[in-house]
């Protein structure tokens, strides 16, 4: 077993860590309070490669193994939380489902234009009432010659705003359940497709949220993404890979509350010395980068055997699982070793902790999770 | 033997850190015993070896010639090189300014002799010289020896006291060949500005970030003007496009040392620290009564600068 | 056109400095990145590969670790690599530095057209070796260079001088030292990070230049290393502002003599 960086993960780390200072984190607090979403950053993190880092070059991708997307997704999210999603989206919900289930012409046209930051990719499953129960869908696909007809509504869709492509799964026969779901390429260009609301949030307000509607929109037939009744499969197989990038926005979030609290411990002074020298203050930072550590080997370990071809479902909904749980606590702590600081705006801690909330929630909740994790052990 | 400092002249006019290296070198040179002399280099210059005379040089040597009007490193450099040669110095010193920073180098490269750059202090003891200078932007001290008969240091300005003092002031001619030079200077801009350049002035003021804006540096401005002093900034004035990077006191910009350095504005950032650290006597204004720059102030001022700064000038003009 | 440029790996300007019981300064667990100017002079020679065509050639003299440095440049954009690697070098002096490089840069690596370095490393600041390099290799120089260009053989560099600028016209082969300002330093993309991994990178010892040990014996020697005395915290003046400044004007003259 080996726990060292090789020089390419290394040069990713060096490289993301110093885009993240310089260019993500000095407007991260505007990007929060404004609800902007990052245009510029997101631009320049395509023609860096971090849009498709593990996509292959052959489809403008970097070709670079899973463990370097987490670590990259780590340094964005350090910074900017908002960022780091709008990244793991394009790069986990979008990018990867066309690489696993595309043909070549989808992967030469989509794929190329997704992981070259072209353009930005989403994933279209949720909907008002299929939230952690993903294949009770309403919205639908029908063929009618060489034509897709999809109806419906997708909600709380990240860069649902921006997006230029949508990743779909929608019902093409409800008769047969989750075996009646397809998944669909869908140009966002088309007259049939409209964003509906945009949700206003408590954290992540850099990245859209966004509803995405279609009424009569039609597609070509063959932009359907693997077979008709295999839907289900896409989105399940997208979300296992989307658990390490939200596990790894969760450590960056965690890391950034860890480090800005014990900066802060080392300066605050009460009672005449600095509160780091506080056995209470020093066991809180103790226990935090314990999870955090163990979180962060879970989310590399998941990433690796992702990268070796190996089952990684059960270890990356354990990553995320650990990983947002430790973000909420290093947050709500951190915030806690900050006292009344750590409540204002003056601290991004706040911004942390609003930020923290969302890795419980998407790409299935942490009781989902636990489901997942519980199902494959029992099995 | 002899101590040699090298002469830096611009426009027909001798710069301060030449006394401070000729006052240097006399002081090294009555503790080692060698004789002082002094290389002037340049094209009508002739008339400056009297004024050399006060700081108590034993010899002048002049290289008048029209060649050397300009200042270039590769032409400069065979100048000293064979004036080296004929003299065999123990020592030849150097102002660290932006010519002896480049010219020290190549020279030494010439003669084949070690350099030690930036000294803040230069010892003989032992029958040798010691250098100490700044390592790891200032974080650190290091005092060096030079192995080989020929020594090289170049000295960080406004560090060294000038004195005059008395020096047999003979004035002799030499006549080295000149090579062609490699570099022709094709223009020259001269920031108009009436205040003493940054490296050599005794009193800097210097904001940051704290100014909020460019507007800030015209509070600055005003107290410079009645302080006699050079405007300095932090680098996060000058990221912010507040002032230009010739204004950027710290590691990657100058590093001055000025009897008085007035930081307003400014947290006290250790890449900051390590341009002004040396400064004599450093106040700091900052309304963060925590802020780094009170570790460091030999007087702190906890306000707000838009409040402290204009009753400051106001104090001052009162003096006047 | 074949373009140069040095580098230099040095330890990370956030790291703290740790004087060991040797008085020796201590690398130990700090850091280490590419000289942050020696980046402007990377970029630089990118920029004129990109413009004008040839390939750019990083050096180093170093340790193994240096191959680091060296792979993040390839991942910029520069096409090969030398590391000048000997236990003889270590601790070495500018001027052993400029004695090794001159020496690969005359010969093994001869017919360059420019070289690009910084104007000093952020370690200890000291600034020689460009100036000592074009000596050695008898180029024109320009240092602390702020802007660039080359157009008809001809190079074109402005610089710092104190209190303003100048611009001068070299003589290629040249020999330019990059200051902040010269250029934007592009972050190295992940598919030149892949690329980097297979792209030369060569290391040599001294014998494989031709030089013996003597040849880059130190003349400059560090006795010793210390911390410097701890500027203290002075005096905290409070009260009303007009107080305040009067108490503050009174100290600079009567205490401090300094206006
Ligand atoms: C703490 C400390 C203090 C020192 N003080 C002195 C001293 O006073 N005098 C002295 O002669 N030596 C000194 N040295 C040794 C010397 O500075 C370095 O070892 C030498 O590698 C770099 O020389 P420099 O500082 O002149 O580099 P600089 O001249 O400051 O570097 C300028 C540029 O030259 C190029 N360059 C520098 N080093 C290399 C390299 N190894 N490989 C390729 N290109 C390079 C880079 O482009 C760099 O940006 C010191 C070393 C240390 C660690
Ligand atoms: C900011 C944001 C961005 C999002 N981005 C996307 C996106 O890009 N694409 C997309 O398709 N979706 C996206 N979503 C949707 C997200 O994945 C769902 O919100 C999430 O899966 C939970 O679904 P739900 O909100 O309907 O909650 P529900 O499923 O209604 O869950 C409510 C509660 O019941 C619990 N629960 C439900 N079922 C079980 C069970 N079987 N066992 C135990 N507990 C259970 C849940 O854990 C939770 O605590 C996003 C959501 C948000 C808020
Ligand atoms: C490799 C590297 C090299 C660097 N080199 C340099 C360098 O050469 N020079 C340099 O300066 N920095 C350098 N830095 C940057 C340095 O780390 C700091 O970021 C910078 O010095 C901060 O500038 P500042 O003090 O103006 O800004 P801040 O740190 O933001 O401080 C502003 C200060 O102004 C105070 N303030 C705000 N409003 C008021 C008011 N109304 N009245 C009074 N006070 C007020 C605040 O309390 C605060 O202390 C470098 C950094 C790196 C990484």
């Amino acid at each position: 077993m080996e726990f060292v960086y090789t020089d390419e993960e290394r040069m990713m780390l060096q490289m993301a860590r110093n885009f993240a200072e310089k260019e993500v984190k000095p407007i991260a607090k505007e990007v929060d309070k404004e609800h902007k979403f990052p245009a510029d950053n997101v631009k320049k993190m395509g023609e860096l490669g971090l849009m498709g880092v593990s996509v292959p070059v052959d489809y403008e991708g970097s070709g670079m193994s899973n463990i370097c997307y987490a670590i990259a997704m780590e340094e964005i999210s350090r910074h900017c939380a908002s960022t780091g999603v709008i990244m793991s989206v394009n790069n986990s919900l979008a990018c990867d489902p066309v690489k696993i289930f595309g043909n070549e012409e989808q992967k030469k046209k989509y794929l190329a234009d997704m992981a070259s930051g072209r353009k930005l990719g989403c994933l279209g499953l949720t909907e008002s009432n299929a939230g952690s129960d993903a294949a009770n869908l309403a919205t639908t696909a029908v063929l009618d010659g060489d034509e897709w007809i999809i109806n419906g509504r997708k909600i709380f869709i990240t860069n649902g705003n921006e997006a230029d492509y949508c990743v779909l799964i929608a019902a093409t026969d409800k008769s047969q359940g989750h075996r009646g779901i397809s998944a669909f390429i869908v140009d966002l260009d088309n007259p049939g497709f409209s964003v509906g609301t945009l949700e206003d949030k408590l954290g992540i307000r850099g990245s859209s949220t966004a509803e995405l509607v279609f009424e009569d929109c039609r597609i070509p037939k063959e932009n359907l993404l693997g077979e008709v009744g295999k839907g289900f499969k896409v989105a399940l197989t997208t979300l296992d890979g989307g658990r390490i990038g939200i596990a790894s926005q969760a450590l960056g979030i965690a890391r950034a509350s860890i480090e800005d609290a014990a900066a802060y411990a080392k300066e605050r002074v009460q009672f005449g010395k600095p509160i780091a020298k506080l056995q209470a203050i020093q066991w809180m930072l103790a226990d935090l980068s314990t999870h955090y550590e163990a979180a962060r080997l879970l989310t590399h370990r998941a990433a690796y055997l992702k990268d070796q071809g190996q089952p990684f479902g059960k270890e990356a909904a354990m990553a995320k699982l650990m990983a947002a749980e430790t973000a909420m606590k290093a947050a709500t702590q951190g915030i806690q070793i900050l006292g009344g600081y750590g409540y204002t705006t003056d601290y991004p801690l706040e911004r942390y902790f609003r930020d923290a909330k969302i890795t419980e929630i998407y790409e299935g909740t942490s009781e989902i999770m636990r489901l997942v994790i519980a199902t494959n052990i029992l099995k | 033997m002899s101590i040699v400092v090298c002469v830096e002249q611009r426009d027909g006019k001798l710069r301060k850190i030449t006394f401070e290296a000729l006052s240097e070198g006399k002081r090294l040179a009555t503790a080692s015993g060698e004789t002082l002399k002094a290389l002037l280099i340049g094209s009508g210059i002739a008339g400056l070896a009297d004024e050399l005379k006060k700081y108590g040089v034993d010899e002048v040597a002049v290289v008048d010639n029209e060649a050397l009007a300009a200042y270039t490193s590769d032409v400069y450099a065979a100048v000293l090189a064979a004036y080296i040669a004929q003299e065999n110095p123990a020592l030849v010193l150097f102002g660290h300014s932006a010519v002896g920073k480049e010219l020290a180098p190549r020279t030494a490269a010439k003669v084949d002799c070690g350099l030690v750059s930036d000294c803040l202090a230069v010892t003989f003891a032992d029958g040798d010289y010691l250098f100490s200078h700044p390592v790891y932007a200032g974080k650190a001290i290091g005092s060096y020896k030079v192995v080989g008969p020929v020594r090289m240091a170049t000295l960080r300005p406004n560090v060294f006291a000038v004195a005059e003092s008395e020096g047999a002031g003979a004035v002799v001619d030499f006549a080295p060949e000149i090579p062609a030079a490699k570099v022709t200077i094709t223009g020259v801009d001269m920031a108009s500005s009436d205040r003493p350049e940054l490296t050599e002035a005794d009193i800097i003021c210097s904001g940051g970030r704290g100014l909020g804006g460019p507007e800030g540096f015209a509070l600055i401005e005003g107290l410079a003007d009645v302080l006699g002093a050079a405007v300095g900034s932090s680098r996060a004035a000058v990221d912010a496009g507040w002032r230009e990077h010739a204004a950027q006191v710290g590691q990657t910009g100058k590093v001055v040392s000025p009897n008085l350095y007035v930081a307003s504005g400014i947290s006290g950032a250790i890449q900051h620290l390590a341009g002004m650290g040396s400064s004599k006597v450093i106040v700091g204004i900052n309304k963060d009564g925590e802020a780094n720059i009170f570790n460091v102030a030999d007087y702190g001022i906890e306000g707000d600068l838009n409040k402290v700064i204009p009753a400051l000038i106001e104090k001052l003009k009162e003096l006047q | 056109m074949k373009i140069v440029a040095c580098i230099k790996q040095t330890f990370d300007t956030e790291a703290k400095i740790v004087v060991g019981g040797d008085g020796q300064i201590s690398d130990e667990g700090v850091n280490l990145i590419v000289n942050p100017y020696d980046e402007y002079a990377v970029e630089e020679a990118i920029r004129t590969k990109e413009k004008d065509g040839g390939e750019v050639v990083v050096v180093t003299v170093g340790g193994d670790k240096a191959q680091e440095a060296l792979r993040y440049c390839l991942a910029m954009g520069a096409d090969r690599a030398v590391l000048i690697n000997d236990p003889a070098l270590a601790g070495a002096d500018s001027r052993a530095v400029s004695v090794a490089l001159a020496k690969l840069l005359s010969e093994k690596e001869a017919g360059f057209d420019i070289i690009f370095t910084g104007k000093e490393s952020v370690d200890d600041g000291v600034g020689q070796v460009p100036s000592r390099l074009a000596e050695k290799l008898d180029l024109a120089q320009a240092n602390v260079v702020t802007a660039f260009e080359l157009s008809d053989g001809k190079a074109t560099a402005t610089r710092e001088i104190d209190g303003g600028s100048e611009t001068l016209e070299l003589v290629l082969p040249a020999l330019i030292s990059a200051q902040k300002g010269l250029n934007e330093v592009r972050y190295p993309s992940l598919p030149g990070i892949m690329k980097a991994k297979r792209k030369p990178l060569e290391v040599l010892a001294l014998g494989d230049l031709g030089l013996s040990v003597d040849d880059v014996a130190s003349k400059v020697e560090l006795v010793a290393a210390e911390l410097p005395p701890a500027r203290k915290a002075g005096q905290r003046l409070t009260g009303e502002v007009d107080e305040v400044v009067a108490k503050l004007v009174q100290l600079l003259q009567d205490e401090a003599k300094v206006i």
